[in-house]
């Protein structure tokens, strides 16, 4: 190893270290994200092909309209994600909720199917402020965070 | 009038980076156009100021709140506290881009007024090309995003800042993080002069070593002031999401922590001359797409702050043109520059090229994660890209780069024996092992932040390894700067493994009287009330944290609901002790207990030396500044002598004129302070 190479041929071994490692990465990447491809689900694709019981997802959806229910403990809530179409997923989640979580708005929630057939979320990423929407659930429908926007600057223009 | 000085000065400033662009592209050529290259200078001078200008004009209208600007009427409030109204001005899509080409063109009449150590064509290549980058960013402003436009009837109230936002957060993340982002831009333009004009050595480094290295120290500030504001303010405990706009701000770091230090060895060494030139336009690259990312609207966040396809493309097409016009110069000249000095894989530079092959190929993954999801999306899918993925991906090539990183100051340039440190390469194994099995042995912990710790342990004891033998005293500066960040590095690495092995969590509903248990931690909860601010109203409750048997700490952890625009946010409230902070967050009403009183749900964590994620980063800041404190010392050294070696030259000569037989002792004499050496770091 300590001799040292030829010019020439240590730029192309460089060249080419370099390139295995940025290459390898993105390999790495295709390879990862492809298993990612897996991640989020609408409560239609759950329904249709849950994941394994206990693998990490997500579940994006809207909260279903008088659908929150406080458990005595006063910290578990359990509530229910609707999609586009008519299916339906509960949800338990223990911990505060998201400031702009209310029924009838979007809902993405991180956790694992149970065995029970409920989803046990361990975090909610719900609007994040007024004009925020979480990516995922852009396009479907009730999502007008802009509309709000709009009252909030009407007449400006 | 204000606005329309301010929109003055900012013509007057794209018509001054058109002549900056142009004299110093004639000052490329011989001949007769050469002599309008002194133009560049004073162009570049002026348009900082005028641009510098125009950005103050913003501010004092977001002061006296000019609600006759749009600009103003859309984003403050006149009832906002001042401070707010200030960095308000900036919280904005128009207001964050005129702070940027004001800092463009700040950096650029820096460079051109200060620095004369490059070749004057050198110097003119490189004001064009930063005359150019200004230009398509001040058309950028000018057409699609105005600040100054005025509204044809003054609003009557302005339509307030995203409660968010009002935090002195907002005062120091954006400004210091485009302070970064722009620095870049002078690393790119003084890239592309030395290329064009041929001029790629030791000399140049030294030249672009300063301003790779502040932009890097004010990228490094910006990021751990926005992951400390995000752990503070979002009220969720956490202080990176790799959220696609965290990752924009996280990749010109990655590429210009790569190119600091191969530009090191390009001043030191006079190797990887092609390599530090291409990872100079990478960084650049790195700073538009983060642009790009976070002000086209493609990502919904709260740092987007209005959708704009229009704004998207224009800042695409200036992006292709920029990075497409750099490579393909790129292309025209990297055969015409030769190849730098040889060295072996065991040898400072070896571990240098692995490290930077390493970043690098973080940056491929965080970038990668970070288009992905925008790429699926043309195919219509939606895919979330989160830890899952960025965890695991960027540790794979994380590690190794740890651990070269340990080792790498030890060696000597050039070549080395790795048989000569076998004595402290066996120590840091046996550190790491040790860590390893004692974490193991305490408990069932995740793979990746026993490593990590094991690896901050053994990367602090390394990061001082370079002292050893040494006089402590005449050790440069900026030796001190590199081991001051690299023992940064591990103790924001010891934060970030520790918070996420040993953090502990208690979620509870809670009647005032009532207590609840965390980590030798007890938390009761002394009464809830409601309070008002300026600008909300919120609920606030009382509580009385103690560890042990110590005197308990008020704290008061607030849920806020801001007026305008209306909106709730949760205000946390922390401990901090040497060993970690105790995070309390106050949630909603959790309905009432057995005795009917009103229970509130409460989150606390105890994070075990979160801290030191922070104080990392603030030394790793801290280690660059040392680093350029030393570099100028150095530098001001040497143009001194040299300048007294001249003064004394001219003495002898004087002399010699007038006793023909003291002419040799002159010369003598001049080449003694010839200039000193770089120490080899």
């Amino acid at each position: 190893m300590a001799n040292p190479m030829k010019a020439k041929h240590q730029r192309m071994t460089l060249v080419i270290l370099a390139l295995v490692a940025i290459v390898a990465a993105g390999l790495i990447a295709a390879w990862a994200l492809r298993s990612q491809a897996n991640y989020f689900y609408l409560p239609e694709q759950m329904t249709e092909a849950p994941p394994a019981v206990g693998q990490a997802v997500r579940l994006g959806g809207m909260v279903q309209a008088g659908s929150i229910e406080t458990q005595p403990d006063g910290i578990t809530v359990k509530f229910v994600v609707t999609g586009n179409e008519e299916s339906t997923i509960p949800v338990r989640y223990s911990g505060i909720l998201p400031d702009l979580f209310v029924e009838g708005s979007g809902v993405v929630a991180e956790g694992s199917l149970g065995a029970d057939g409920v989803f046990q979320a361990t975090n909610l990423l719900a609007k994040h402020d007024e004009n925020y929407v979480p990516r995922e659930l852009e396009g479907l429908e009730g999502h007008d965070g802009n509309d709000v926007y709009a009252e909030t600057v009407a007449g400006l223009d | 009038m204000i606005a329309e000085l301010g929109l003055a000065a900012l013509w007057l400033s794209t018509a001054l980076a058109v002549l900056q662009m142009i004299s110093g592209a004639l000052g490329l050529r011989s001949g007769a156009g050469a002599q309008f290259a002194i133009y560049a200078r004073p162009a570049a001078v002026v348009q900082a100021f005028l641009a510098v200008l125009a950005f103050f004009l913003l501010l004092y209208a977001f002061a006296v709140t000019d609600l006759s600007i749009k600009l103003v009427a859309t984003n403050s409030h006149s009832a906002k506290p001042f401070i707010y109204k200030l960095t308000g001005t900036w919280g904005n899509h128009e207001g964050s881009m005129l702070l940027w080409v004001g800092v463009l063109a700040l950096s650029g009449g820096l460079l051109a007024g200060l620095e004369r150590r490059l070749p004057e064509k050198t110097m003119s290549a490189t004001l064009a090309v930063q005359g150019f980058v200004a230009l398509g960013f001040y058309s950028f402003l000018l057409l699609s995003s105005n600040p100054f436009e005025r509204l044809p009837v003054p609003a009557i109230e302005g339509g307030g800042l995203n409660p968010l936002l009002q935090d002195i957060g907002l005062a120091i993340h954006p400004p210091t993080l485009y302070v970064g982002y722009v620095g870049l831009s002078v690393a790119f333009s003084l890239a592309m002069g030395a290329l064009i004009t041929r001029e790629v050595n030791p000399n140049f480094a030294k030249v672009l070593r300063p301003w790779v290295l502040g932009a890097w120290v004010f990228l490094t500030f910006g990021i751990t002031a926005g992951s400390y504001w995000a752990y503070y303010e979002l009220g969720w405990g956490g202080w990176w999401f790799w959220d696609p706009v965290e990752n924009a701000s996280l990749m010109p770091w990655l590429a210009a922590t790569a190119l600091l230090h191969s530009v090191s060895v390009l001043a030191a060494r006079d190797a990887l001359r092609t390599w530090t030139i291409m990872l100079g336009v990478l960084a650049f690259s790195m700073s538009m797409l983060g642009t790009f990312l976070v002000r086209s609207g493609v990502l919904t966040s709260v740092h987007a702050f209005a959708v704009d396809p229009e704004r998207g493309s224009f800042i695409l097409a200036l992006l292709g043109l920029y990075i497409g016009g750099a490579l393909v110069i790129f292309a025209m000249r990297a055969g015409s520059i030769s190849e730098g000095k040889r060295f072996t894989a065991t040898s400072r530079e070896g571990a240098l090229v692995f490290n930077n092959v390493m970043l690098s190929a973080i940056l491929a993954i965080v970038l990668l994660g970070t288009l992905y999801p925008l790429l699926t999306e043309a195919f219509d899918v939606r895919v979330s890209v989160g830890p899952p993925y960025f965890n695991p991906a960027g540790a794979i090539f994380a590690i190794p780069m740890f651990l070269v990183m340990a080792i790498g100051p030890l060696l000597r340039w050039k070549d080395d024996k790795p048989a000569r440190i076998q004595f402290e390469l066996a120590a840091l194994a046996a550190v790491v092992i040790a860590v390893i099995a004692l974490v193991a042995i305490l408990g069932d912990y995740s793979v990746l932040a026993v490593l990590g710790l094991a690896l901050s342990i053994a990367l602090a004891i390394a990061a001082l390894l370079p002292l050893r033998g040494r006089n402590i005293r005449r050790v440069p500066v900026a030796t001190w700067g590199m081991i001051c960040a690299h023992f940064g590095v591990a103790v924001a690495l010891f934060g970030m493994a520790s918070e996420s092995a040993f953090t502990s969590e208690k979620l509870a509903a809670v009647a005032p009287g009532d207590s609840v248990e965390v980590a030798g931690w007890n938390i009761e909860m002394a009464s809830v009330d409601p309070v008002a601010g300026p600008n909300w109203t919120a609920i606030e409750a009382r509580i009385l944290a103690a560890r042990g048997d110590e005197e308990p700490t008020v704290l008061g952890p607030q849920s806020r609901n801001f007026w305008s625009p209306p909106q709730p946010t949760s205000e946390s409230a922390l401990i901090t002790r040497w060993d970690g902070q105790l995070y309390v967050v106050i949630g909603d009403q959790a309905g009432v207990d057995a005795n009917g009183n009103n229970r509130w749900q409460l989150r606390v964590w105890w994070k075990p030396f979160v801290t030191f994620i922070w104080y990392g980063g603030l030394l790793v800041a801290f280690g660059g500044i040392l680093s350029i404190a030393g570099r100028v010392r150095v530098d001001l050294k040497r143009r001194n002598a040299v300048a007294m070696g001249k003064v004394r030259r001219e003495d002898m000569d004087a002399l010699a004129e007038g006793d023909a037989i003291d002419g040799a002792n002159g010369s003598s004499g001049g080449s003694q302070d010839g200039p000193i050496p770089e120490p080899a770091e």
